[in-house]
């Protein structure tokens, strides 16, 4: 992720742990760190949710916006997301225009959302070819404690799922948005994303900022309900083997079920 | 083609109709100088050296402080003391049409303000060569979002442990329907008549931001101005005691 200046020392002592199968705060290698999640937390928002992985804390927000869907595409309707990476969050991230990791991050979690097929977005289109429904999903980072990505992807869906579109109904050829009668946006599937670090030559679950700092490798592995695989990513300059994606594939079919448990909660 | 839309209500507090001379109450019931519902936390980021959140209404308003730190710009830097700086942003979602991400004329223009409002409390001198650097996120805006971010980065500053003369606390006062009422809810802002934010630093009395849009008479404004006061007294005291809550007295 963004990475900051961590002296050698530091680098060593935590992949030693890792090594030794223990981590700096404790937990297991393929454990996460408390989670919490609540949904309609901003009124102005049609659709908004705060989620916490550790400290790591995000404000997703959605809004329904009527427009015109794209010209090689005019039967769907839209979905943006853009995340912002705000100074607030860490003291080496800086404001103005999204830097590659604000763009990565928004595009992971794009890519998940999308192809895991989150939405129908067949359903939001209002006039074939001429007026959509476009889902504007935006990523407030206001803390950052490490694993961006699967708290943005979490936050997503949980905000995806409060998300209410006004009803709208075709009468000759005016449309009628009804803003008093509001309606969940279609919800197809619901995936997830799990995030490994690999250190020291071995994987662990939801990197803190530290192991973040540190690590020589990062997969992120988007997933569906029935443990099939819609995004993937990998960061980091060290390469992975074979057997590391697999066993990453492994552990991500695992995690994303407890996840899970957190949606479902909602 | 047409577009339809049929009633776009927002909130449910700032419906209604303008005040009747029959209950005398605004639109959301409150008196004319009743703040609304105030809610201070001290520290709720990981990161920030310090940290608050403020709810006034429905605004919702997060503020971060980082340093004294070093300074890279290097015109900027002042040699005998800290510069502060100030960020205001809106979430895209903090209001009814989503605003792009950025900043726009008005929040560079609040920045500006804030920082300046904020400038004569702190104890720049203590800390030559460096920068403190304040964020103020908007997450949800319901009208006077300047006053609650002034509010909220001067309790951030205070958790930051950065020594001042006093906390700035920040009110709005305004006129709406004839009235001249305390702390204007967005609906007032927009349909009413006048709207006067202001900073002090309560201990002193010294006004730190004085800003004002609208028509109000000579006598109306000393009205407003005293009841923004008496606003910035009463939010003070709740400045205190989110600080007192996360350090003790």
């Amino acid at each position: 992720m963004v990475q900051s200046v961590v002296p050698e020392i530091i680098k060593e002592s935590v992949a030693n742990l890792i090594k030794n199968g223990e981590r700096a705060d404790g937990r297991a290698l393929d454990q996460y760190r408390e989670i919490s999640l609540e949904t309609g937390v901003i009124k102005k928002a049609e659709g908004s949710a705060r989620v916490k992985i550790g400290k790591t804390q995000i404000v997703v927000g959605a809004k329904p916006q009527i427009g015109e869907p794209f010209p090689d595409t005019p039967n769907v309707g839209v979905l943006i997301t853009n995340s912002e990476l705000l100074p607030m969050a860490a003291p080496n991230f800086e404001a103005g225009p999204p830097n590659e990791t604000s763009v990565e991050l928004s595009r992971v979690t794009d890519r998940c959302i999308r192809e895991g097929k989150t939405l129908d977005l067949e359903k939001l289109v209002i006039i074939p070819g001429k007026k959509v429904w476009m889902i504007f999903l935006d990523l407030h980072i206001v803390d950052y404690d490490g694993n961006l990505m699967d708290a943005a992807v979490l936050g997503s869906l949980a905000a995806l799922m409060n998300t209410k579109i006004p009803s709208t109904t075709i009468e000759g050829d005016e449309v009628v948005i009804d803003y008093e009668k509001m309606v969940p946006i279609p919800i197809k599937e619901q995936p997830l994303m799990c995030t490994m670090a690999k250190i020291g030559g071995e994987l662990v679950a939801d990197p803190s900022l530290e192991e973040d700092d540190v690590l020589d490798a990062r997969i992120s592995i988007g997933m569906r309900t029935d443990g099939s695989i819609c995004a993937m990513q990998k960061g980091g300059s060290v390469p992975l083997t074979r057997e590391e994606v697999l066993k990453a594939v492994g552990m991500a079919q695992k995690k994303t079920k407890e996840l899970r448990e957190n949606i479902t909660k909602l | 083609m047409i577009i339809i839309l049929t009633s776009k209500s927002i909130g449910d507090s700032n419906k209604g109709s303008l005040i009747t001379s029959v209950t005398k109450k605004r639109p959301d019931g409150r008196a004319f100088d009743e703040l609304r519902p105030l809610k201070i936390e001290a520290g709720v980021l990981e990161r920030a050296d310090g940290s608050s959140y403020v709810e006034i209404g429905d605004n919702k308003v997060l503020a971060a402080v980082y340093g004294p730190r070093e300074l890279h710009v290097r015109r900027l830097l002042k040699p005998n003391m800290a510069i502060l700086r100030c960020r205001y942003n809106m979430a895209p979602f903090s209001v009814e049409d989503r605003k792009r991400p950025g900043p726009d004329r008005r929040s560079v223009e609040i920045s500006k303000i804030t920082a300046e409002a904020l400038n004569p409390a702190v104890f720049l001198e203590k800390f030559p060569r460096s920068t403190i650097d304040i964020f103020i996120e908007v997450l949800q805006a319901e009208g006077g979002t300047r006053c609650a971010g002034i509010t909220a980065a001067s309790v951030a500053l205070a958790d930051a442990g950065i020594p001042m003369r006093d906390m700035v606390a920040a009110c709005a006062a305004g006129k709406a329907d004839g009235k001249v009422i305390m702390d204007l809810s967005e609906w007032e802002d927009k349909e009413g008549e006048a709207d006067l934010p202001i900073a002090m630093m309560p201990r002193t009395g010294d006004i730190t931001l004085l800003q004002m849009d609208g028509h109000l008479t000579g006598d109306e404004f000393e009205k407003a101005l005293d009841l923004a006061v008496k606003g910035c007294k009463i939010i003070s005291e709740e400045q205190k005691n989110a600080i007192k809550n996360r350090y003790g007295d």
